[in-house]
C-alpha cells in the first residue's frame, strides 16, 4: 500500500451490531425450513450405568412422532472425530448414541424425531431406559489412585495418555538455586457457555443428492470433511453453513454427536431435521475447558533469577476425546516459560479419564493453565524472596533486542517488549499510590490487594507443521464488476466482527470505502476451503490472506488501468475511489470503470484473463506472541469472604490493530470471562457424577455490575510473521486477568500470612482461609 | 428444558378464581409473576393441568397507605415494591429486600403474593415481612383471613396458605416515630438469591433505647426465622456498636443452617451474624437520625 491507511486501525463500529442488537440476526433456530422435524434426545441421568434395555414403543406411539433412533439404528454413523492424537494414548470411541453403557450425565442414549420441538421432547421423557447404576469417578485425584473406578471398563487404569515436555536440565536448575518455592493448585472445569447454545438443521435432498447442515460452528469445512465422513457421504455433496453464531469460546471448534445424528437421520428420513440445544444440555453435553491439578517446583536465586521450572499435572479429559482434547494441555506446557528467561523447564502430564463430559478448547486453551501457575508462583517467590512482584518480574524478561526470542520449550518468540508494557501498566495504575492506598486502607483495618500478571500468550494458530496440519486460512477477494468488493473468508468469526475488519483491510488496499465491501463466511458452498476461527488466528492468519489475495487483485486491476493509460502497472495507484498514474492525476479513471474494464474483456491487457477474482491461501512462518501486563486492585471483605474488583489497569501488546474498537471488545469480554474463572466458576459434581450446578440459576457468569471500569492501553510490537503485524487478541484478556485477579486477592490477605487460595475465590473459601489462619 | 404441556385460564374476578381453583384442586396452580413456577416447570419437578392466572384481577395489584401503615396487593411487581417513596418511607427495608431480588428482568415479572407463597427459603422478602410483622391476608372459598407473617412460614416451600386459596394482600403497620429499619444480604452470585439475608425493624424511645426490635433471618434456615435472641438481647437498653455487634452473633448460633455448595452450615450462621450486626446497625443510625 502506498497511501496511508485510512480505514486500517480506525475505531469502526462493528456492522453486526445493528442487526444483532435488533434481533434481526439468524442463527441456526431461526432457520424453519417447510416440514422441518425436531430431534430430541433422552439423555442418561447417570454418571456410569449400564444399559440393561431400551423400551421405545411408548415414545415412538405418542403423537407427531416420526421415528426412533437407538444405537443399533445409528452404529453405521462414524463415532466423534478425535484430532491430535498423542503416540499411546488411549483413545475410546465415542458412539453416536450409546450401546451397553453411559459414560456420563447427559450422554444420549435414543433420538427421537417428531412434527414439533416439544412433541419430541415430550415423547424422548417417555422413552423407558432400564439403567442399572454403577459407581462413577469424577474426582482427578481420586481417578488416577490405583484401584480407582474405572470409567471405561476394558481398560486397566483411567490413566488416558502420559505427555512430556523438556527443556535445559531441570534438576541442575534445581541444584542451582537458592530456594525452591513449591505449590499445588488447581485449574478447576469451567463451562464455555456460549450464549447460542448449539444447534444444527440438516436438510437432505434426495433429487439432488445433496445436503444442506446448518450448524453453530466455528469450522464449518471440518464439520463438512468430518461429518460427510461420519456418513459416508462424500463431501462435494453436503454444503455446510454456519450463518450466526452466539459465540463459541472454543467448545464450537469441534465435531458433535447431534451434527452427524441429524444428517444421517435427515438422509434417511429426506426432510428437514432440526436440533436446539437446551442450555441444560449445553452444560451437560458442550465440552468444558480446563481442568488441571498440578504440582508446581520453581528454582530461583536470592536475587529473582528463575532457575528452574517444573509442572507435574493431571488433566482431566473426560469420558472420551473431543476434536482437540489431546492437544489443550501441550499449549499450556509450551507456554510453560511465559515472558520469563527459564533455561530449564519441564512438564510432565498425566491424561485422566473421568465420568465426565470432554474437556477441549475453552478461550485461551491451554495458556491460561499455564499463565496462572506461573504469576501465582512469581507472587509466591516474590514473598518468599522479599522482593516486590514488580521486580522479580523485571529481573527474569527477555531485553527487547533479545526478540526473536527462544525458549527452553522450543518455541521462538516473534518480538516484544515486556518492559515497556509492565512500565505503561505501572504509570497509568500509579502503583506507589496504589501501595499507599492499601497500606492506608490496612491501617483502617480493611484489606486491600494488588495482583499483576505479566503474561505472553501463544496465537495465530499456524504454521500447518507446528498444528499437526491446517494452520493456514484461506480467502477470496472479487472485485464486482460495478466496483463493489466482497471479500470470501475460509475463517468462520462468531462475534470478532471480522465483517467490518476484513472490509478495512480491503478498503485501504483497493482505495475505496470501506462500506463499498462486503464480507461473506461460513458457506462452504461459497468460501474457498477453511480452517476456521480460533486459538485468536481469525485476522492474523485470516486476514492475511486476504490482504494477500486483494493484493493479487489489485496487481491485476493495475494491468487493465495501465493499459487504459498506456502507464506501467508498477505506477498505478489506487485512492478514494479512484485508479490513477501516480504523479500524473490526469490519468485517471474510476474505481468501478477499471472494474468493468476487466469484466467487459473487450480489449484484455497481455497475459491477463477476463474478471477480479483471486483466491490466496495464507501459510504463516511463525505463530505470534501478544503480551501485556494487567494490574488488578482489590477490596476482600474478611467477615464474608467477598471479593470487589476497584481497579483494573491492563497494557495488552496485540500488534498492529486493526480497529481498537475491535480489539478493546475482545479484552473486555475476555477480561470478564477470566474474572469469572478467578472467582465464581466451576463445574461441580456429585458422587455419582451428576452436575450440581448445570444451570444459569447455580453456576455465576461473571456480571457487568461485578466488574468496574477496564481501564485499556496499548503499546504496540508489530510481528513480522504476517503482512498486517497483529498478533491476536481473542484470548489474551482470558489469560491476563485469571491470575491477575487471584494475586490481588492474596495480596490482599497477606497480613493474615495467607500465600495461596486455589480457584475459584468464592466468599466461603476466602472466609475459610481468614478463619484457618486465625485459629 | 420445556414444561408439560397444560391448559392455562385468567379470571377476571377473585371469586372467579378461587372457584377455578376449587374446581381443579390439585391440579391446578396459580399463575402470578412465573418467576418461581415456570422455572420448576420447565424443570419438570411440577407439571399442573391448570394454571390460573391471577394477573388479570382487578384491585390486587398496588400500594397504598393504610392507617398510617401501607396495604400491597399481592401481585404487585418487586420492581413496583423497590421504587416506591410510600414503602421507603414506611418500611425501608422492604424496599431494600424487593431491591435485591435477582435482576431487573426477575424484579420486573416477579410479585409479592407469588414470593411470599412460594416460601423459597433463600427469598428475600421473608426476612423483611417477618421483621416488619407484616400481616397477611389471604382469600378462600369461605371468605378472608389474615395470617400473621410469624404464622405464615410453615416450612421450606411451605405456608399457612391452604389448598385453593388466593394471597391478596400484605400489610404493614405504621413506622414508630423513631424508628427504621434495613435489609442486607449475601446473594448467591448466580441467581442473587440470599445465602443469607437480615431484616431488621427497631423504635428507639425518647432516650435513645430499644423500645421494640424484630429481626428476620432468611437464606440460612429451611425456612426464615426471627432472630428472637438477639431480639431480647437488645430490647430495653441504647445500642452501641459494640453491644450490636456481641448480641448479633446470636442470630445464627444453634441454626440447624443449609449445606450445600453455596455455603456451609457454619458459614451461614456466621453469616447470620455478621449481617445481622450489619442490618441492625443500619436500621439503628436510621432511626436515631444519626
Ligand atoms: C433468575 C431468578 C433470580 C431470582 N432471584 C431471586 C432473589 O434474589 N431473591 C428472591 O427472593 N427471589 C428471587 N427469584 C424468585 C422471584 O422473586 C419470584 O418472582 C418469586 O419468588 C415468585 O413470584 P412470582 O410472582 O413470579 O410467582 P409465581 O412463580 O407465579 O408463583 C410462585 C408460587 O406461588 C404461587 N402463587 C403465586 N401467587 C400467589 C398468590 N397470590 N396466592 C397464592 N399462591 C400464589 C404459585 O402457584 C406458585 O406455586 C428469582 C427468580 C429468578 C427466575
Amino acid at each position: 500500500m502506498a497511501q496511508a491507511p485510512k480505514f486500517i486501525g480506525a475505531p469502526i463500529k462493528r456492522r453486526d451490531d445493528p442487526r444483532l442488537i435488533q434481533g434481526l440476526a439468524h442463527y441456526v433456530d431461526d432457520f424453519n425450513p417447510p416440514g422441518t422435524l425436531h430431534m430430541a434426545c433422552a439423555r442418561s441421568p447417570y454418571g456410569k450405568a449400564n444399559i440393561r434395555s431400551v423400551d421405545v414403543s411408548k415414545a415412538a406411539a405418542a403423537d407427531g412422532v416420526v421415528a426412533v433412533y437407538t444405537h443399533e439404528e445409528t452404529k453405521g454413523i462414524g463415532p466423534v472425530p478425535v484430532g491430535a492424537v498423542l503416540p499411546d494414548a488411549k483413545v475410546p470411541v465415542q458412539p453416536i448414541l450409546a450401546d451397553k453403557q453411559v459414560l456420563f450425565a447427559g450422554e444420549p442414549v435414543v433420538a427421537v424425531i417428531a412434527e414439533t420441538r416439544y412433541g419430541a421432547l415430550d415423547a424422548a421423557a417417555l422413552v423407558e431406559i432400564d439403567y442399572e447404576p454403577l459407581d462413577a469417578v469424577v474426582d482427578l485425584e481420586a481417578a488416577i489412585e490405583p484401584g480407582s473406578t474405572k470409567v471405561h471398563d476394558d481398560y486397566e487404569s483411567n490413566e488416558a495418555f502420559k505427555w512430556g515436555l523438556a527443556g535445559g536440565d531441570v534438576e541442575a536448575g534445581m541444584k542451582e538455586a537458592d530456594v525452591i518455592v513449591k505449590e499445588k493448585m488447581t485449574n478447576v472445569r469451567v463451562a464455555p457457555l456460549a450464549l447460542e447454545p448449539r444447534g444444527v438443521l440438516a436438510h437432505y435432498l434426495p433429487g439432488e443428492d445433496k445436503m444442506t447442515l446448518w450448524t453453530s460452528t466455528q469450522v464449518p469445512h471440518k464439520v463438512r470433511t468430518l461429518v460427510a465422513g461420519q456418513i459416508g457421504m462424500p463431501e462435494n455433496r453436503m454444503r455446510v453453513i454456519a450463518p450466526e453464531v452466539g459465540g463459541g469460546f472454543g467448545s464450537k471448534l469441534n465435531i458433535y454427536r447431534e451434527e452427524a445424528l441429524a444428517a444421517f437421520v435427515t438422509r434417511e428420513l429426506g426432510v428437514p431435521i432440526k436440533w436446539v440445544e437446551s442450555r441444560s444440555e449445553n452444560f451437560l453435553t458442550t465440552i468444558h475447558g480446563r481442568g488441571q491439578v498440578g504440582e508446581i517446583e520453581m528454582g530461583l536465586k536470592r536475587d529473582g533469577t528463575i532457575t528452574a521450572f517444573r509442572y507435574n499435572v493431571l488433566a482431566d479429559c473426560g469420558a472420551y476425546y473431543q476434536l482437540l482434547t489431546l492437544a489443550i494441555f501441550t499449549l499450556t506446557g509450551l507456554m510453560l516459560p511465559g515472558p520469563y528467561k527459564i533455561d530449564n523447564i519441564e512438564m510432565n502430564a498425566t491424561g485422566v479419564f473421568t465420568n465426565k463430559v470432554a474437556t477441549d478448547a475453552y478461550r485461551g486453551a491451554g495458556r491460561p493453565e499455564a499463565t496462572y501457575i506461573l504469576e501465582r508462583m512469581m507472587d509466591i517467590a516474590a514473598v518468599e524472596l522479599g522482593m516486590d512482584p514488580v521486580e522479580i518480574r523485571r529481573k527474569n524478561f527477555p531485553d527487547k533486542s533479545e526478540f526473536p526470542f527462544g525458549t527452553s520449550a522450543g518455541l521462538s518468540y516473534d518480538s516484544g517488549d515486556y518492559h515497556l508494557a509492565l512500565d505503561r501498566a505501572l504509570e497509568a495504575a500509579d502503583y506507589p499510590a496504589m501501595r499507599a492506598q492499601q497500606e492506608e486502607a490496612r491501617n483502617d483495618g480493611r484489606y486491600l490487594g494488588i495482583g499483576f500478571s505479566t503474561y505472553v500468550e501463544i496465537c495465530g494458530m499456524g504454521p500447518s507443521a507446528a498444528l499437526g496440519g491446517q494452520g493456514w486460512e484461506s480467502a477470496r477477494v472479487r472485485v464486482e464488476p460495478t466496483g463493489k468488493a466482497t471479500v470470501f473468508s475460509g475463517a468462520s468469526p462468531h462475534g470478532q466482527g471480522q465483517q467490518t475488519s476484513f472490509a478495512q483491510i480491503v478498503a485501504d488496499g483497493l482505495g475505496i470505502d470501506a462500506n463499498d465491501v462486503t464480507v461473506v463466511h461460513g458457506d462452504t458452498d461459497v468460501v474457498p476451503y477453511g480452517v476456521g476461527t480460533f486459538g485468536s488466528r481469525g485476522t492474523v492468519v485470516g486476514g492475511s490472506a486476504v490482504v494477500y489475495a486483494r493484493d493479487k487483485v489489485r496487481a491485476k486491476m493495475a494491468k487493465f488501468a495501465a493499459m487504459e493509460f498506456e502507464a506501467d502497472a508498477n505506477d498505478i495507484d489506487f485512492e478514494d475511489g479512484k485508479v490513477f498514474v501516480r504523479g500524473a492525476p490526469e490519468k485517471s479513471a474510476g474505481f468501478a470503470d477499471i472494474a468493468m474494464m476487466a469484466y467487459s474483456a473487450i480489449a484484455l491487457p497481455e497475459d491477463t484473463d477476463p474478471g477480479l477474482e483471486e483466491t490466496h491461501f495464507f501459510e504463516p512462518s511463525n505463530f505470534t506472541f501478544p503480551f501485556g501486563t494487567h494490574i488488578v486492585l482489590v477490596e476482600v471483605d474478611p467477615e464474608t469472604g467477598d471479593v470487589e474488583i476497584l481497579r483494573y489497569v491492563a497494557v495488552d501488546d496485540v500488534g498492529n490493530m486493526i480497529n481498537p474498537l475491535l480489539v478493546h471488545g475482545q479484552i473486555h469480554g475476555g477480561i470478564a470471562q477470566g474474572t469469572g474463572q478467578a472467582l465464581e466458576e466451576e463445574m461441580l459434581y456429585g458422587e455419582g457424577g451428576q452436575p450440581l450446578n448445570a444451570s444459569f440459576m447455580h453456576y455465576a457468569l461473571p456480571k457487568a455490575n461485578r466488574l468496574p471500569r477496564f481501564e485499556l492501553l496499548h503499546t504496540t510490537t508489530p510481528t513480522d510473521v504476517n503482512p498486517l503485524g497483529a498478533k491476536g487478541v481473542g484470548e489474551a484478556g482470558t489469560i491476563g486477568s485469571t491470575p491477575a485477579v487471584v494475586n490481588a486477592v492474596i495480596d490482599a490477605l497477606s497480613p493474615f500470612g495467607i500465600t495461596h487460595i486455589d480457584m475459584p475465590l468464592r466468599p466461603e473459601k476466602v472466609w475459610r482461609a481468614i478463619a484457618e489462619k486465625r485459629a | 428444558m420445556i414444561p408439560a404441556s397444560f391448559d392455562y385460564v385468567r379470571p377476571q374476578s377473585l371469586e372467579d378464581a378461587l372457584a377455578r381453583l376449587g374446581e381443579h384442586g390439585d391440579d391446578a396452580r396459580v399463575l402470578a409473576g412465573g418467576h418461581s413456577l415456570l422455572p420448576v416447570m420447565k424443570a419438570r419437578l411440577a407439571d399442573p393441568a391448570v394454571l390460573v392466572d391471577i394477573a388479570g384481577i382487578e384491585g390486587l395489584s398496588g400500594i397504598s397507605e393504610s392507617e398510617g401503615g401501607i396495604r400491597i396487593g399481592a401481585m404487585t411487581t418487586h420492581a413496583e415494591i423497590e421504587a416506591s417513596g410510600l414503602v421507603q418511607e414506611k418500611c425501608r427495608s422492604l424496599a431494600e429486600a424487593a431491591g435485591a431480588i435477582g435482576d431487573l428482568q426477575v424484579r420486573n415479572r416477579g410479585t409479592l403474593g407469588g414470593s411470599l407463597a412460594h416460601a423459597d427459603p433463600a427469598a428475600d422478602y421473608p426476612a423483611a415481612v417477618l421483621a416488619a410483622e407484616a400481616e397477611i391476608t389471604v382469600a378462600g372459598a369461605d371468605g378472608e383471613r389474615v395470617v400473621g407473617a410469624d404464622d405464615f412460614f410453615t416450612g421450606t416451600f411451605e405456608t399457612a396458605l391452604g389448598a385453593g386459596e388466593i394471597l391478596t394482600s400484605v400489610r404493614i403497620s405504621a413506622p414508630a416515630a423513631r424508628g427504621g429499619s434495613a435489609y442486607l444480604k449475601a446473594a448467591q452470585k448466580a441467581s442473587g438469591f440470599a445465602v443469607c439475608g437480615v431484616a431488621a425493624r427497631l423504635a428507639l424511645d425518647a432516650d435513645g433505647a430499644v423500645e421494640s426490635i424484630r429481626v428476620g433471618v432468611t437464606g440460612v434456615a429451611a425456612t426464615a426465622y426471627r432472630a428472637t435472641s438477639v431480639e431480647e438481647a437488645l430490647t430495653g437498653s441504647a445500642p452501641s456498636a459494640e453491644s450490636i455487634r456481641k448480641a448479633a452473633a446470636g442470630a445464627g448460633e444453634g441454626v440447624d443452617a443449609l449445606d450445600d455448595f453455596y455455603a456451609g452450615a457454619d458459614f451461614r450462621r456466621h453469616l447470620a451474624g455478621v449481617y445481622a450486626a450489619r442490618a441492625i446497625g443500619k436500621a439503628w443510625i436510621r432511626a436515631s437520625g444519626k
